[in-house]
């Protein structure tokens, strides 16, 4: 699982890095979509890799640390996804009006030479 | 807990509140909306310099370092997030308060109507910035981090305008990537030590194994590069004087106060993380620190005098402020420190001063004097335009001179040269360098430190050749046809800018007293550590005890 995991995380990161560094602005925003995922998987992650173990304690059962996976990166993980989802709307607004305002995808506004 | 107790909250649930209330009214309803806005920000400015008042007096009598810690939710510290009041978070308070207010006022001559939100936008960023300044937590300060950005990403569009467009496409495109350096490296610490609380780092890293000391190494670097592309260092700070010189005069001067974030983060978390009590970290990065503010002063130097528009002179002033105050960091030195708080405070006043006075000097610039701004309104269809109509408010007299000596003001201030208080900051600094406390005679300077010194005075020289330079184009240079029309409401905040550098260097020594204590208490974390640990909850009848 862990090796699925971190070849998963590599490949989003690695695209999206590859395609944020292009000209074109739809080409930057699917790869700061891309690093996001890879993102949010890592702090996912970090959380150590457990299959079937709650996230949650139950009310009234003996406690035991070690039956349960880590809340605090699924917690981290919500909020990230949350933030990420806003700004990558906000940036498509924005690539949308530099569209329209200068004629061009290209990411500065005019196409080179 | 007593009504007092409640005050650390709210920089942070005022401009909430008001900003939230904003977007109610409709948008053609300017006064209204002016007058809340101008109301939070004037009650921002009281609380900070209460909870300065307060941090600063809670020293002076027990002796100890007491910061407050206020409790979110009633959760104890490890649990919960804290907010923590300290010398510095105040200062921070103090300083986003002080420009805030300018800017704003500056805005209400005619800017806050050149795009819809604009009051909304600018209350958020204020909570955003007074967030990050005074939180505890890792990821909290990411939330917060978030909030500011989010609002800057709306401000730097404000006006609109092609110009502006590409240069917010850039400045958001930039930032979304150091977002995910941010979360990369705090989940990586989060993986290592098991906290996210700042001071239950400070307390754990001493602990971590070897074999895990690589990763959060590696966690602390990503996060660190996440705040250095705040602050602007070389060679991560290209796109800063694109994004700010492109920004509305009073959102560029706010802006100012947004490498600062960087700065306070990296300075807060250098010297509580990697500190004197860090065991193996200790001292973590501060080459880096060093030799990249360095580089980011000498980079900001050349563009200074590389720079053909005035509005990107103050956008690589910046760069230089930014590279001065890292390397400072980089010193980790107590005395450094307090001079270079010392200099923040002066340098922020300064530049922020001299984003304003720009779009007033502009006016007064032939534009046939400036090649760079006739190829910039040729590939923008002028911007300016729609705003500069219906203008009400009361003209000043003798504009030039005004201009004038407010122009030699901020170029003697980005120079350092006395009488203002960019000179106490320079000496400060400079000072602390070169005298190493405690004197004796086989305390040798380190050759690095003797180019930190160059450097800095160097800058000084380049800064006082741009604006000198600038300002002969300006101001000497024949003007064809009428004097500009600056209306009182647009010199005042820049006057009171430069009045306050002129008060903190008449008040230097009990100023630099203040940042001494600060610098004190930040080299010795222990203090912070054991005040946010020890916060009780306060018992009461939703204590969480049922849960």
């Amino acid at each position: 699982m862990e090796l699925i995991v971190a070849i998963a995380i590599g490949v989003l990161t690695g695209s999206g890095v590859w395609l944020l560094l292009r000209p074109r602005t739809f080409q930057v925003i699917v790869g700061l979509s891309l690093i996001g995922y890879g993102v949010n998987l890592f702090i996912f992650s970090m959380g150590r890799l457990r299959a079937n173990a709650p996230p949650v304690l139950q009310a009234g059962a003996v406690l035991n640390p070690a039956d349960h996976a880590d809340p605090i990166p699924q917690a981290l993980v919500l909020t990230a996804i949350v933030i990420g989802f806003a700004t990558t709307a906000l940036f498509l607004v924005v690539l949308l009006v530099s569209r329209g305002l200068t004629g061009s995808d290209h990411v500065d506004g005019r196409e080179p030479n | 807990m007593e009504a007092a107790g409640h005050l650390i909250v709210m920089p942070i649930v005022l401009p909430l509140a008001a900003g939230a209330f904003l977007l109610l009214l409709d948008e053609r309803r300017h006064v209204i909306k002016a007058v809340i806005s101008i109301m939070s920000t004037l009650a921002l400015m009281v609380v900070a310099i209460a909870l300065l008042g307060s941090a600063d007096n809670a020293t002076a009598s027990s002796g100890a370092a007491t910061n407050s810690v206020y409790l979110l939710g009633n959760w104890p510290a490890p649990f919960g997030i804290v907010l923590v009041l300290d010398r510095l978070s105040a200062l921070m308070l103090v300083l986003t308060s002080v420009l805030a207010l300018a800017s704003l006022a500056f805005s209400l001559a005619r800017w806050h109507k050149a795009g819809p939100h604009f009051h909304t936008l600018f209350q958020l960023l204020l909570m955003g910035l007074n967030g990050a300044f005074l939180t505890g937590d890792l990821f909290n300060l990411f939330v917060f981090f978030e909030v500011l950005l989010a609002a800057s990403y709306g401000l730097v569009l404000h006006g609109s305008g092609p110009l502006r467009v590409k240069a917010g496409l850039h400045y958001i495109a930039v930032n979304l990537a150091a977002s995910s350096l941010f979360l990369i490296g705090v989940s990586l610490i989060y993986g290592v030590t098991g906290t996210l609380n700042m001071a239950d780092l400070a307390q754990r890293i001493p602990a971590v194994p070897a074999q895990d000391r690589m990763l959060l190494e590696a966690g602390a670097a990503v996060l660190g590069i996440a705040f250095l592309v705040k602050a602007g260092m070389w060679p991560l700070g290209f796109w800063l004087p694109g994004a700010y010189s492109a920004a509305a005069a009073p959102v560029a001067a706010i802006f100012v106060i947004l490498t600062k974030v960087g700065f306070y983060v990296l300075l807060r978390l250098s010297l509580l993380l990697f500190g004197v009590d860090a065991g193996a970290t200790a001292g973590f990065g501060d080459a880096w620190l060093l030799f990249g503010g360095m580089a980011t002063i000498a980079f900001g130097a050349i563009g200074v005098l590389a720079s053909q528009a005035v509005s990107r002179l103050a956008g690589f002033s910046i760069l230089v402020s930014s590279g001065t105050l890292l390397a400072a960091i980089g010193m980790a030195d107590a005395r450094v420190t307090a001079g270079a708080l010392f200099y923040m405070v002066s340098s922020t006043l300064t530049i922020g001063a001299f984003f304003l006075l720009i779009e007033l000097v502009e006016r007064v610039q032939d534009p046939a004097a400036n090649v760079l701004s006739v190829t910039m309104e040729a590939y923008s269809d002028d911007t300016q335009e729609d705003v500069a109509d219906e203008e009400v408010g009361v003209a000043i007299p003798g504009t030039l001179a005004v201009l004038g000596i407010c122009f030699a003001a901020c170029g003697l201030l980005l120079a350092g040269l006395p009488p203002l208080s960019g000179f106490v900051g320079k000496f400060a600094l400079l000072t602390a360098m070169v005298r190493p406390e405690p004197v004796a005679d086989g305390v040798v300077v380190a050759g690095s430190t003797w180019v930190l010194v160059a450097l800095l005075i160097l800058s000084g020289l380049c800064a006082l050749i741009a604006t000198m330079r600038a300002g002969m184009q300006i101001f000497w240079a024949p003007i064809e046809g009428t004097v500009p029309r600056v209306l009182l409401l647009e010199i005042a905040p820049v006057a009171f800018l430069l009045t306050l550098c002129l008060v903190i260097a008449v008040q230097g020594g009990q100023i630099m007293r203040y940042m001494e204590a600060t610098a004190q208490a930040l080299h010795s974390p222990s203090g912070y550590v054991r005040d946010v640990l020890s916060a009780q909850p306060t018992p009461g009848p939703n204590a969480p005890s049922d849960k």
